[in-house]
Parts: structure tokens; sequence; C-alpha cells
């Protein structure tokens, strides 16, 4: 069977490689937009704190062998205390300044982690193998759905889900949207808001560890793998807009899909659709497509 | 103001003696990166515009003049208009594009639009891939003076560097200079005093954006090749560094930051054996092929404890209120 004379199995696969790295859009502009609504703050180090997580993975099991599962737990907690310091000791005294200064220092700690990393393993990638589990593949029939593949788009949903569940619907949700909306009012009513806000930005990368251990069986672990996927994600934000999770989610999600056809179409162009679509965005809805013009 | 007018001349007199006691390429690489942080710090520290695309203005202009001389072999001089007017072109895209988001979303689009064209520059056929344009020739000037000689190729980027510095001296105490001051300072006021500001911001844009050009046409120029490096992101976050370490919205302040960067990278081996060899580390040694450490630190430094930068600084202190 073939869909505008392509084989049906290569379209289907290259949909679901669009919807992996939708996956990954989407868990990183979430964070991104859970960190911005509540700190002002663009995190740019939140590309580096995904290769953290990776790389956590990938040491996890060469020096001490632990497996990918405990892993997958551990790293998002590791890199989510290494997160909490970088607020506590760094990003605490740039919230008064201008925003642009708090660009400036998450670029700076991105440049001085991947220096490190790079220092000790190099440019080029280390292989992580996929979990036993996960392994191989399941014919459905019309297509071979690689385990792990499917593995990552279903745990991606549901932790962007849990996430958007807990911020939307619950009473912790509601300290943090208020927390956005107005903290001075918050902290009024005696709710601890710097607590809140280093809790928050400790949430928001470890997210970004967790897409990390998820990437490294798909891609080789590389110190500058998280640069190359953090801009894409910030075009990403741009194009959604980041006022609302779901809408993060779904921009996420849907531009992973459109780079996947492009990848089947246009493949000269997969690299660039994304940034194209942002130009687009721009030109027509400036707020983005899940945002509020104020 | 005499004061300042012979501080000018005696910089004057020390450029041009320079050539005789400094390495040549490296004088000509810091002028070509001072003249490019100048025209970063026109947006940044004088319409109060972070863009961290300028990577794309300054690799685009080296990427054009290196074909233009190498493949289409035009002289020099149109060489580096091509550059001029690649980089301003560039410029006006990206900006009609930023300029309608503020803050935080401008930095982004700048920086996304111009990860864009390092993917163009990578897979297009006229830039050389992942190789870039080597060996771009230099040419002569106006046909008569040959530049392959570094003494007067030194000469010649020096009048463009000091002509393109006059011209953004002139832009900033000019009218428009002081409009675009206004809308750094209080961007509603300036509209309800109605400047059309957006205006206002795109074109301060395209001329920083042509001025980055010339800087990195000028750098094909002396270095002879135009590569991926040029047009990657990191190249925005250097001339972002050396603006935040000379001084934001300071007129030199640019300048200082492009010597010590350069300086840093170039004598960073060295410090890294010397740190070595007092601390018995033999990490430290690693130090020279890892510059982003150093840079990454270096900005983590200043955001937290220096913002106003070296000259920023000194200009604080000189006016600092009398002790009694």
């Amino acid at each position: 069977m073939e869909i505008f004379g392509i084989p049906l199995q290569a379209f289907l696969s290259q949909l679901l490689l669009g919807l992996v790295n939708g996956s990954f859009y989407a868990m990183l502009s979430l964070g991104l937009a859970v960190i911005f609504g509540l700190l002002n703050v663009i995190n740019f180090a939140h590309g580096a704190l995904y290769m953290m997580g990776a790389f956590l993975a990938w040491m996890g099991l060469n020096y001490f062998g632990i497996n990918y599962w405990v892993m997958l737990m551990a790293a998002p907690l590791i890199v989510g205390a290494f997160g909490i310091i970088i607020e506590k000791t760094m990003l605490r005294w740039l919230y008064k300044l201008d925003h642009l200064y708090g660009l400036l220092l998450t670029f700076g700690i991105t440049l001085m982690v991947e220096g490190l990393f790079r220092s000790f393993y190099g440019s080029s990638g280390q292989p992580y193998s996929t979990p036993e589990l996960l392994q191989g593949a399941t014919n459905l029939g019309f297509m071979i759905l690689p385990n792990y593949r499917a593995w990552i788009v279903v745990a991606s949903l549901l932790v962007c889900f849990a996430t958007w569940f807990v911020i939307e619907k619950t009473k912790l949700g509601a300290y943090l949207r208020a927390g956005t909306e107005n903290p001075k009012l918050v902290e009024a009513f005696g709710i601890n808001v710097p607590l809140m806000v280093t809790l928050t930005y400790g949430f928001g990368v470890a997210l970004a560890a967790f897409a990390g251990v998820l990437a490294a069986p798909v891609i080789q672990v590389s110190p500058l793998m998280g640069s190359n996927l953090i801009i894409v994600v910030f075009a990403v934000v741009v194009i959604g807009g980041m006022g609302s999770i779901m809408g993060s989610i779904l921009t996420g999600l849907g531009l992973g899909l459109i780079e996947g056809l492009t990848r089947v179409f246009y493949p000269e162009l997969s690299a660039t659709v994304v940034f194209i679509i942002m130009a687009i965005v721009l030109m027509f809805r400036p707020a983005g497509l899940f945002g509020k013009e104020k | 103001m005499m004061n300042k007018k012979i501080g000018y001349g005696l910089v004057l007199l020390a450029l041009l003696a320079a050539p005789f006691f400094l390495y040549p390429i490296l004088l000509m690489k810091v002028l070509c990166f001072a003249l490019f942080a100048c025209a970063f710090n026109l947006l940044i520290g004088y319409t109060g515009l972070l863009s961290f695309g300028h990577a794309a203005f300054f690799g685009g202009a080296a990427y054009a003049t290196g074909y233009a001389l190498t493949t289409l072999g035009w002289p020099m001089e149109l060489g580096l208009l091509a550059g001029i007017v690649a980089g301003g072109v560039i410029g006006l895209i990206v900006g009609a594009l930023a300029i309608r988001r503020q803050g935080i979303y401008f930095t982004m689009i700048t920086l996304a639009l111009a990860q864009m064209l390092y993917f163009v520059c990578l897979q297009a056929p006229f830039t050389g891939g992942e190789d870039g344009l080597q060996g771009v020739p230099r040419g002569t000037l106006l046909g008569i003076v040959n530049l392959s000689n570094d003494l007067n190729l030194y000469y010649v980027v020096l009048a463009i560097a000091v002509g393109a510095f006059a011209l953004i001296v002139r832009t900033v105490h000019s009218p428009f200079g002081q409009v675009l001051r206004a809308i750094k300072e209080n961007e509603p006021r300036a509209i309800s005093l109605g400047y059309d500001v957006n205006r206002y911001k795109l074109l301060a844009f395209v001329l920083s954006a042509a001025l980055a050009g010339l800087a990195g046409s000028t750098k094909t120029l002396v270095l002879g090749f135009a590569t991926l490096s040029d047009v990657h992101w990191s190249m925005s976050g250097l001339v972002v560094l050396m603006v935040l370490v000379g001084g934001m919205g300071t007129i030199i302040g640019p300048i200082v930051g492009a010597i010590v960067i350069i300086a840093l990278e170039n004598k960073l081996g060295e410090f890294g054996n010397w740190m070595a060899a007092v601390t018995t580390i033999d990490w430290f040694r690693s130090i020279g092929e890892s510059v982003t450490i150093v840079t990454g630190f270096i900005f983590i430094v200043c955001v937290l404890a220096f913002r106003r930068g070296i000259v920023g600084e000194v200009l604080a202190w000189a006016k600092r209120p009398a002790a009694h």
C-alpha cells in the first residue's frame, strides 16, 4: 500500500519518528513554559540539563551498572537537585532585573556544563543500548512498531498530561497559577512563594532530564545533543506561546509530526521547517497559537 | 571634550604604530571583532534589544564576501559591499519578524532564525558545506595596493574599523540615536510621543546587522575563509559576551571587551599550563581546548556581579560622588 507514492511502512515509521521528536519538544517546551510562568526566566540551560540527564543514564550504566529504569527515576532527581542549587545560588539574584539577564546567566551555565562534559567525553556520541524489556518491535499488521519508540511517546504523554493535571486541576497547581498571576498577593495569603519558585525550577529541569534519559537509547549521548535541540524548542515555544500548558504540549507534538511529514515529502527542508512555521506564525499571529495578546 | 579628542588621537596613533610591535593578523582579528561588538552594542546598549542571532549577519556576510571574491571573482571593494548588503538584507528579514514580539521572545526569535540560516549554510550548494569557503583571495585596493601584504591590509582594515566606529558614534549622538535611547528607557512613552517605534527599531536593527556584516566580510578578507562556525549560535554568544564584559551601552566598552576576549582565547592554553604547574592538577592543561568552560564562567560572573562591564564600572567609579 502506498500514500502519495511512498510505501505505507516508510510513511508511518517517519510519522512515528516525528511523534518521538514531538514528544521531546513537548516535554522540553512544557518545562520552559512552567519555569517562565513563575520565574520569568527563559532557561537556556534546559538543553544542557537534558544532555546531563542522558549522560547520567549513560554514566550510571557504564560506571555503576545501574539499569535504565532506576536511572529514569534517579537522573531527574539528581538534575532537579542541581537545578535547585542553580536557582538558590544564582538565578535568585536576577528576578528583579531585566529578563535578559536570566537568559544570559543560563546561557553561561550551558557553556560551562557542555564544556565540562566535552572536556571529559569529547564531542563524539556514546552509544546507550535499549533496555531489554523494550527491545525488538511489534508487528501491528500495517506497520512494524519499534517497542522503544512507542514507549517514548507513551511515557512522555503520561508525564505531560500528569503535569497538566497537577497544574490545572489540583490545589497545588492553583497556587502555582496564582503565583504566576500575582506572586505578591499569593505570598500575602501565607504561601511560601520563594520555595515554590525553587521547586518549580527543580521540577522543570527534572522534566528535561527525564526527556534526556528517554532519548539516550535512540540518539547518541553527546555533550552537544542539548544545544542542538534547545533552539528548535525555542522556536516551538514562540509558535505555541507560553501562556498555556496544554498549548505547549500540543504545539510540541504537532510540530514533531509536521517535521516527520516533511522528512517524507521534502527531506531537504526537514531541518528548517519548524523555523519557517515560526516565521509564518509571527506574520499572522504574533502572540503565538495559544498565546494571549497582552 | 578636549581631553576626549586627545585620547582618541593617542589611541589612533597607537593603532597606526601597533603592527610594528604586534602580530598584524591578530590585530586585524581584534579590529574585526571590535567592529562586530560595536555593531551589536548599537542594538543592546542603545535600543535595548538583545539579539541572539548576530552570527547570522556576521556569518552570512562572511559567506557572501567569500563567494563574491572566490567564485564570482569580484574585486575586493565589491566583495565587501556584497557582505554589507547581505548582512543588511538578512537583518531586514530577521528584524521585521523579530520586532513583532518583545523582550525575551525577541531574543528567542533572532536565535531561531539565525539557526535556520545555519542549516541553510550547511546544505546550500555554494557554501562548501562542512569545509566552508577556503582560500578567499584578498585582491588589491582600487587595483593598486597589493593586500596580500599583511601590513597593507592592516591599514585598510583599520580605516574600515575607524570609519564604522565614527558612524556608530555619530548615530548614537544623532537625533535618531536619541529616539532609540528613548525607546530603550521607556517604550510606551516613546509611542505616546508619536514615534513610530517599530520603524526606529527596525532601522536600528538593519544598521546593526549591516555593520555586523561589514565585520564578517572584513574577517573573511583577513583570514581568507568563511566557515560554519561564523554562522553558529556560539558566535552570537561570543559577541554578547564581548559587549557584556566591556560594558553595554558605553561607546568603547565593546572594543575593550573584544580585546579582552580575543586575548583570552589566544592565551588560555598558556594560562591552563600555568595553572596546572601551580596546582599540579593536570586537567587544567586541557583548558586551552575547552574555551567554552571559561567563557561560560565569565558569563556567569559578569551577569551576577559585574553587569556594567569593565568600562561601565570605570565610568561609574569616575562619576562616584565625592567622599565627603
